[in-house]
């Protein structure tokens, strides 16, 4: 095979030995380094050193080798056994080995031994060396610098002698901004008003439009959603149950938010990391810890927990190592890294931070806007319990008389009962019918007796209903339950074990009140632990183990009997029809099996409550004031006038409007049992070796732990000091790259001595600094870079610079790159005005094909399409299902989640064809944009909807050949479906209410979908 | 390489030094349509044409991988161990028990679980098969019977992941996405990676054919069992294809015009993109069109087969004709071979048999037997088998000990067995007749020729032509690669 044109090979590294620097000094960083790194190290690295040979640095590379030569002594090539070594013919001998390399080339032995010559100078690798804002430098064209950016690229340029590309139009100005600020294409009418703004304002109108922007809720989305790569953010476990987590959204939401509020990177990374160990954090810092719970869960049967626990603080420990710091830590999970400077040991160290960080949950809002809600609610609730509680007590002021006739009455049916050497007297309760749930069957027996058959429910509440007839005396009610041998467990109840709990018994008689009377005591023969008879009468209806009420475990398989005394007594006069209910809302059957139903017609002393008995009896005079308030609290509740207010005051009181708040995954630091970190032999979990505390990579600023050991937080604040130079570059390469489609350096997760170089070192780190000095905001940075000349150029393409600088990494233009998978839809919902424009919230599950959700191991999962907008909602809203995502995101080369992304591929595939052409949901933003057109110009030709349609997708009018070339198509189709109508009606969806016949509509739809399909569309330009 | 592939590189070549000055008037469609792997992107990087060019004469061109996944019993299907079945019901020595973990099986009271199979000697090289397999059985003068694999992984879903991409690790390339990045794809209307699958869904999902961080066009494609082929290959309702060509027309030209304006070449790609997708959508259909394969073809691979009576196995869902979609996916798998398709998985599902192993192992044995021996002779027919490696394997294999886990009778499964298991091979210049390595008296632990799946891999891209040392994909400053940091080339499986 032949090689490759030379052309090819020129690139960037042929952009660092420019005409007339090939005599001159050697530059480390452009020419040394990369030989080193990829000819020498993976042997003479920092894991191996063979021979004694380390090549990364002077310090160790000058040293005496196990042959007694010296590596590289400074000056003097012919003594520098590397020299001697690289010049060998004899394959045994020759460097690199031929097995384990390319041979270095004569230019790059030259430029060795001219290194080493020259005094073989060897900086600190550009990354690891400290952060510096340079002066920006002078151009000779100082007119085209708006920003230091522009004169760092400039002098570039003009070094090769390249001029930049022109600004790029308003149109594409505006629509370039709309997709990298907010993902979204911009209507006709706003691409109108910034046109004209920038048209008169100039640089202040473009300044606007970006302000504009940057505070638009959708910022936080666009911005987010390449935040939400790094974290691996999903919607599932992962691992072969994948079961949903049904919570995970609140994680990206709180990032949306966060971005929105432009929270400072540095507090960003702080909350993320350890917003937990913060002092008094809040729900929304907890949280925030969630971004290290998304980390993969693996359920899988049989698993060992302690090897998924230890992968996920691997993925924890290598996530920060990519997102943060550019580095591949991993590789130093088994042994010291082959090429950076990380040892094994480091590895464990950064372990060690997060070995004590527990898989945990926590309450918190459900969203910031629910939140808000609930607390007018809560105010608004508060305001109504004070005016209630006034009203109450108002009434209150005033038993006066009442309460003296009532202590009157009171005393004499004490006196009465206590008179009465007879039992108690009871009649049967008249009662002419009894009704419960659906299916529940009552039988009445001889002798008043119940029996409850036919359905069995959870809870049920039996309604007993007759009428009393005048002159009745009615002092309470008596309850007999009754056991069965055809109930389980032998009754009286009818749960599997015979129980049942009566939660409250209600009495409401027509002509004493509109209200359930009020029962002052209730006894009965024997009441379970727990579950006296007078929870039965004491108004708490919840069901569970929150409610009261009467139950008999222990006694099962017997006959009971309860008595409910009224607190006021009554005689009837007319003929009065009365309800019973007896409430039983526990659940699991607990509902009573067999019963009787008696009146209690003689006077009893329970019509006191047993405390107050004595009280009452006591003249007023000789009554302490502790006494007299008791006895009035209970006259106040029972008494017709101050009973409803003051029941009224405690039902507000129990129903708070009810706090807007789910359960969350998050990180919570391990207080007892801490683990002690071991290094992992060849990272297998089960073989520890030496015990490693907490700490960072030596060839970084050392951190500070608050306390005697180190956590989480300190690594955070180490991580984001100003003083470690990674996160600043890593983080503005990283904001560059989504502005530019490709970072200064282009290996944005590797800043390591194999990583790409960046093109412009001081403008790298010109833009690092002035992130830290903006106090690390976020869009501080972006309308930074998107306000210089030279984020503002034309993208174009320049024949004249292909062979010169193929990738563009002078900038002498803007790049043009297709759009990310989410985007893709948004743009295409968007452009159909179908796009909901809802913020946040569970996510959804638009459309998808047939047959895709079942590929997941878990045949349960069912991917049931979302109604109504949510439909329609943004791509990132989509449910991530780890084993199952969605075919649309990832043919668009969305990441699969499982790993930490801070780079996604673009992707040109047949497959990424099919579904913008055919695809359900693009279908439908064509029939929405086909519609879209008709409808706003019901009186406008077919140009003028071409034009439309042209410029909702693309922001600038057509050409008017491209008008033409659309119009035909539209003949074509029209010609097609008038003689084929039933196509026309599948096609465009024959609905009534279309303001044009389907066969117009059709051919409409077959047209502008071409526009959807336009490489101009989904490419940023 | 073939004299096609030799001159699609060629034109590849002739296209860069064209791109460089832009590519005018020329004819983008029918120039960029021969190649619809190549996107402009990668026109730009040398490095992908020193890639395309394999580093040694291959033999093989084609991979049909037929995954089991969940794992079979070797002891029930192609390793006999009498010395098992006079121990059965006995404990397994303590000091064989100590080293080994289990997902499920209780150690201190697990015993020893013979195999109730017969086995055959099958052809002239004599290589045994259980009763289980004895269709399989008549090929086996064209297999390469290895027993002696192993894997790390002890779960499905890493184990699947390792066999797939030779490490568990989530975000790597798998097999078939690597073999298309090295050596592109022969077909001009298809992916070069398929996906078919057969039962249920696989404990991996879609992670079993992803490209990790090799680009997505990399990944499998998933060819789906009901309804088009290919996700999203049939027009719209209510649109026929003569108007998707004239959209298709339009939005060439649309696209022509603006790339001679703004001179991207990632717009030619796109150009061939559609277009190849337009391809696509006949070519699909065409393929798995079973009309033009001979009654005797169908009823040799058991197309349209029916489920066998009372099988009630849980693995089947209601309604999954797994026979007959197993010998469908084996019968197309030749039909891609034939158009140039570089990798086809077929993923059958579940080989999990924690109980009742005997029942179900027959059952999902009756599936994929008939079908894969078919395939097997089919190809060796057509002349195919020399250039197309076929590869059978699952993730791990399983226990000589019966599983007793807590709560249950009887014995009547085994549990996941990393430790040693067996995977066969046909054709691509692989030896038949050939079975390799050996297990312990009771199959618990290799006792010779140890095979990682490390080897195996580095063989097969071997004899693709590939050196899996030198098949690399830079990613965060680590040159990858299929057998990560091990795999060698075992040279006595080669023909």
């Amino acid at each position: 095979m032949t090689k490759p044109p030379a052309i090819f090979v020129l690139g960037i590294a042929g952009l660092a030995l420019l005409p007339g620097q090939t005599n001159a000094e050697v530059e480390f960083e452009s020419q040394v380094r990369p030989i080193l790194a990829e000819k020498c190290l993976l042997c003479h690295g920092p894991d191996d050193e063979k021979g004694g040979l380390r090549l990364t640095g002077i310090e160790f590379a000058s040293r005496e080798l196990d042959s007694g030569a010296i590596g590289i002594l400074p000056g003097h090539p012919e003594k520098s056994e590397v020299i001697t070594r690289i010049r060998e013919t004899d394959p045994e001998e020759v460097m690199p080995p031929p097995k384990k390399a390319e041979p270095l080339t004569d230019k790059e032995k030259e430029i060795l031994a001219q290194w080493i010559a020259e005094g073989a100078e060897w900086p600190r690798h550009w990354s690891f060396a400290e952060l510096r804002k340079n002066v920006a430098p002078s151009v000779e064209k100082s007119d085209w610098v708006v920003s230091p950016i522009d004169a760092f690229v400039l002098a570039r340029l003009e070094e090769e002698g390249i001029a930049p590309s022109p600004e790029a139009d308003a149109i594409t100005l505006v629509r370039r901004l709309f997709y990298d600020l907010v993902g979204l294409p911009p209507s006709p009418e706003q691409v109108d008003h910034y046109r004209d703004l920038i048209g008169s304002d100039g640089e202040a109108g473009i300044e606007r439009l970006v302000d504009d922007l940057l505070a638009s809720p959708h910022f936080g989305e666009r911005w987010g959603r390449h935040w939400l790569d790094k974290a691996r953010y999903a919607d599932s476990d992962g691992y072969e149950k994948d079961r949903n987590r049904m919570n995970a959204w609140r994680y990206r939401d709180w990032v949306i938010e966060a971005i929105n509020r432009d929270l400072p990177f540095d507090q960003f990374t702080i909350e993320q990391f350890a917003g937990d160990l913060l002092p008094e954090p809040t729900s929304d810092q907890r949280l925030a810890t969630a971004f290290n719970r998304q980390t993969l869960t693996n359920t899988e049967g049989g698993t060992d927990k302690e090897q998924w626990r230890v992968a996920a603080v691997m993925d924890r420990v290598e996530t920060m190592g990519s997102v943060w710091m550019g580095l591949t830590l991993g590789c130093a999970r088994c042994h010291t890294h082959k090429y950076d400077e990380i040892t094994q040991a480091e590895y464990y160290e950064l372990f060690a931070y997060f070995n004590n960080g527990d898989e945990t949950n926590t309450m918190v809002p459900r969203s910031v806007e629910d939140w808000a809600k609930y607390e007018l609610a809560l105010k608004k609730h508060g305001e109504a319990l004070e005016k209630a509680r006034a009203k109450a007590a108002s009434a209150r002021r005033d038993l006066g008389d009442r309460m003296i006739e009532w202590e009157a009455r009171a005393d004499a049916w004490l006196s009465e009962a206590s008179a009465t050497e007879e039992a108690e007297r009871f009649s049967p309760l008249p009662v002419k019918e009894i009704t419960g749930p659906k299916g529940v069957e009552f039988e009445r027996e001889e002798g008043q007796v119940v029996r409850v058959s036919g359905e069995n429910p959870a809870s049920a509440t039996y309604e007993i209903r007759g009428s009393l007839k005048p002159g009745t005396m009615v002092h309470g009610i008596r309850l007999e339950v009754l056991a069965d041998d055809a109930l389980q467990g032998k009754g009286p109840g009818r749960s599997n074990h015979g129980n049942f709990v009566l939660n409250q018994l209600r009495l409401s008689v027509e002509g004493q009140s509109s209200r359930p009377l009020v029962f002052a005591e209730a006894s009965a023969d024997f009441s379970q632990k727990e579950w006296e008879v007078n929870g039965a009468i004491d108004g708490n209806l919840l069901s569970g183990k929150d409610g009261s009420g009467w139950a008999v475990s222990g006694q099962l398989g017997k006959d009971h009997s309860a008595v409910f005394a009224l607190a006021l007594p009554f005689s009837v006069g007319e003929e009065a029809n009365f309800t019973l209910e007896l409430i039983q809302e526990y659940g699991s059957q607990h509902t009573i099996g067999k019963f009787r139903l008696s009146l209690l017609e003689s006077p009893t002393e329970k019509v006191l409550p047993a405390a107050l008995r004595g009280v009452l009896r006591k003249p007023a005079a000789s009554r302490t004031a502790e006494e007299q308030a008791r006895l009035a609290a209970h006259f106040e509740r029972i008494d017709s006038k101050t009973a409803p207010l003051l029941s009224a005051v405690k039902e507000m009181e129990a129903r708070l409007p009810s706090k807007p708040e789910m359960d969350v995954r998050v990180l919570g630091e391990r207080t007892r049992d801490r683990r002690q970190t071991h290094v992992f032999h060849r990272g297998e979990f089960k073989q520890p070796e030496k015990a490693v505390e907490p700490g960072t990579l030596s060839v970084l600023p050392s951190i500070q732990h608050r306390g005697e050991n180190g956590d989480r937080l300190d690594l955070a604040r180490w991580l984001v000091s100003g003083e470690n130079p990674l996160p600043p570059r890593v983080v503005a390469n990283e904001i560059w790259a989504h502005l530019f489609g490709e970072g200064l350096v282009t290996t944005l997760n590797d800043f390591g001595v194999r990583g790409d170089r960046p093109s412009h070192p001081e403008l790298l780190d010109w833009i690092a600094a002035d992130f830290i000095e903006q106090g690390w905001s976020r869009k501080a940075l972006v309308k930074t870079i998107v306000m210089s000349r030279t984020y503002r150029q034309r993208s174009d393409h320049r024949p004249e610079l292909e062979s010169i600088d193929p990738k563009n990494r002078l900038l002498a233009r803007q790049n043009r790159f297709r759009v990310e998978a989410e985007i893709v839809r948004d743009l295409s919902l968007a452009s159909a005005g179908l796009l909901s424009s809802k913020l946040g919230g569970p996510s959804v599950f638009p459309p998808i094909p047939a047959g895709v959700a079942d590929v997941n191991y878990n045949s349960a999962f069912q991917w049931k399409v979302s109604p109504g907008e949510d439909r329609f909602r943004r791509g990132m809203y989509t449910f991530f299902k780890r084993t199952a995502p969605h075919p649309n995101l990832m043919t668009f080369d969305c990441p699969d989640s499982n790993v930490t992304c801070v780079k996604r591929t673009r992707s040109n595939t047949p497959l990424a064809a099919l579904i913008t052409l055919n695809n359900q949901t693009f279908v439908e933003a064509s029939r929405g944009l086909a519609q879209r057109v008709i409808r706003e110009l019901p009186e406008g030709d077919d140009r003028a909807r071409i034009e439309r349609a042209f410029r909702l997708c693309v922001a600038r009018a057509p050409e008017p050949e491209e008008s033409d070339r659309l119009e035909s198509l539209l003949e074509t189709a029209r010609g097609y479906y008038r003689e084929n109508p039933e196509e026309a009606a599948w096609f465009a969806g024959d609905k009534k209410s279309d303001p044009v016949p389907p066969t117009e509509a059709a051919a409409w739809l077959a047209t502008v979908r071409v526009i959807l399909n336009l490489d101009e569309f989904l490419t940023r330009s | 390489m073939s004299p096609f592939e030799s001159s699609l590189l060629r034109s590849r070549r002739e296209f860069l030094t064209t791109s460089a000055s832009g590519l005018g008037g020329i004819a983008l469609g029918s120039m960029l349509s021969d190649d619809g792997l190549l996107s402009a992107a990668t026109a730009r990087d040398p490095d992908a044409f020193r890639r395309l060019q394999p580093h040694h004469d291959a033999k093989a061109k084609a991979c049909i991988f037929i995954f089991m996944a969940g794992a079979p019993s070797q002891l029930d299907l192609f390793d006999p161990k009498p010395k098992l079945n006079q121990l059965h019901g006995e404990k397994l020595p303590k000091e064989m028990l100590d080293k080994a973990r289990f997902a499920f099986i209780k150690p201190d009271t697990a015993t020893l679980m013979g195999s109730p199979r017969k086995w055959t000697r099958h052809g002239e090289s004599g290589m045994t098969f259980s009763d289980f397999l004895p269709n399989l059985g008549s090929c086996s003068d064209d297999l390469l019977m290895v027993r002696s694999v192993y894997s790390e992984e002890f779960n499905h879903h890493p184990g699947q992941l390792m066999m797939q991409c030779g490490v568990s690790r989530f975000g790597m390339p798998t097999m078939g996405s690597w073999l298309n990045y090295g050596l592109g794809s022969s077909s001009r209307n298809l992916p070069g990676y398929v996906v078919l699958t057969a039962g249920r869904g696989s404990s991996g999902g879609s992670t079993l054919w992803q490209s990790g961080f090799l680009p997505s066009k990399y990944a499998g494609v998933l060819f789906r069992n009901q309804g088009e082929p290919v996700l999203n290959l049939e027009n719209p309702k209510g649109l026929p294809p003569e108007l998707q060509r004239a959209g298709l027309d339009a939005l060439r030209d649309l696209n022509q015009r603006r790339y001679q304006e703004v001179h991207d070449p990632e717009i030619a790609s796109r150009i061939a993109s559609y277009e190849l997708a337009n391809r696509m959508q006949t070519a699909a259909p065409e393929l798995v069109d079973l009309s033009d394969e001979s009654k005797k073809t169908l009823e040799a691979y058991g197309v349209g087969r029916p489920e066998p009576e009372g099988s009630g196995f849980r693995g089947t869902l209601p309604g999954l004709q797994t026979y007959d979609t197993f010998a469908r996916n084996c019968l197309l798998a030749r039909r891609m071979v034939e158009r140039g398709v570089r990798f086809i998985n077929i993923i059958h599902a579940s080989w999990d048999q924690h109980s009742e192993l005997d029942k179900n192992h027959a059952y999902n044995s009756g599936a994929v037997d008939q079908p894969i021996a078919a395939l097997i002779q089919d190809l060796k027919q057509r002349g195919l088998l020399d250039s197309t490696m076929v590869v059978w394997g699952a993730e791990f294999g399983r226990t000589p000990l019966g599983e007793n886990r807590p709560g249950r009778n009887a014995n009547t499964g085994r549990d996941h067995h990393p430790f040693c298991f067996t995977t066969l091979m046909a054709g691509g210049g692989m030896k038949g007749g050939l079975v390799y390595g050996e297990t312990d008296e009771i199959g618990w632990n290799i006792a010779d020729k140890p095979v990682h799946i490390n080897d195996l891999h580095a063989t097969m891209l071997h004899q693709f032509g590939l050196d899996h040392l030198k098949l690399t994909y830079r990613f965060q400053g680590r040159d990858f690669r299929l057998t990560d940091v091990g795999g060698n080339v075992i040279e006595d499986w080669i023909a």
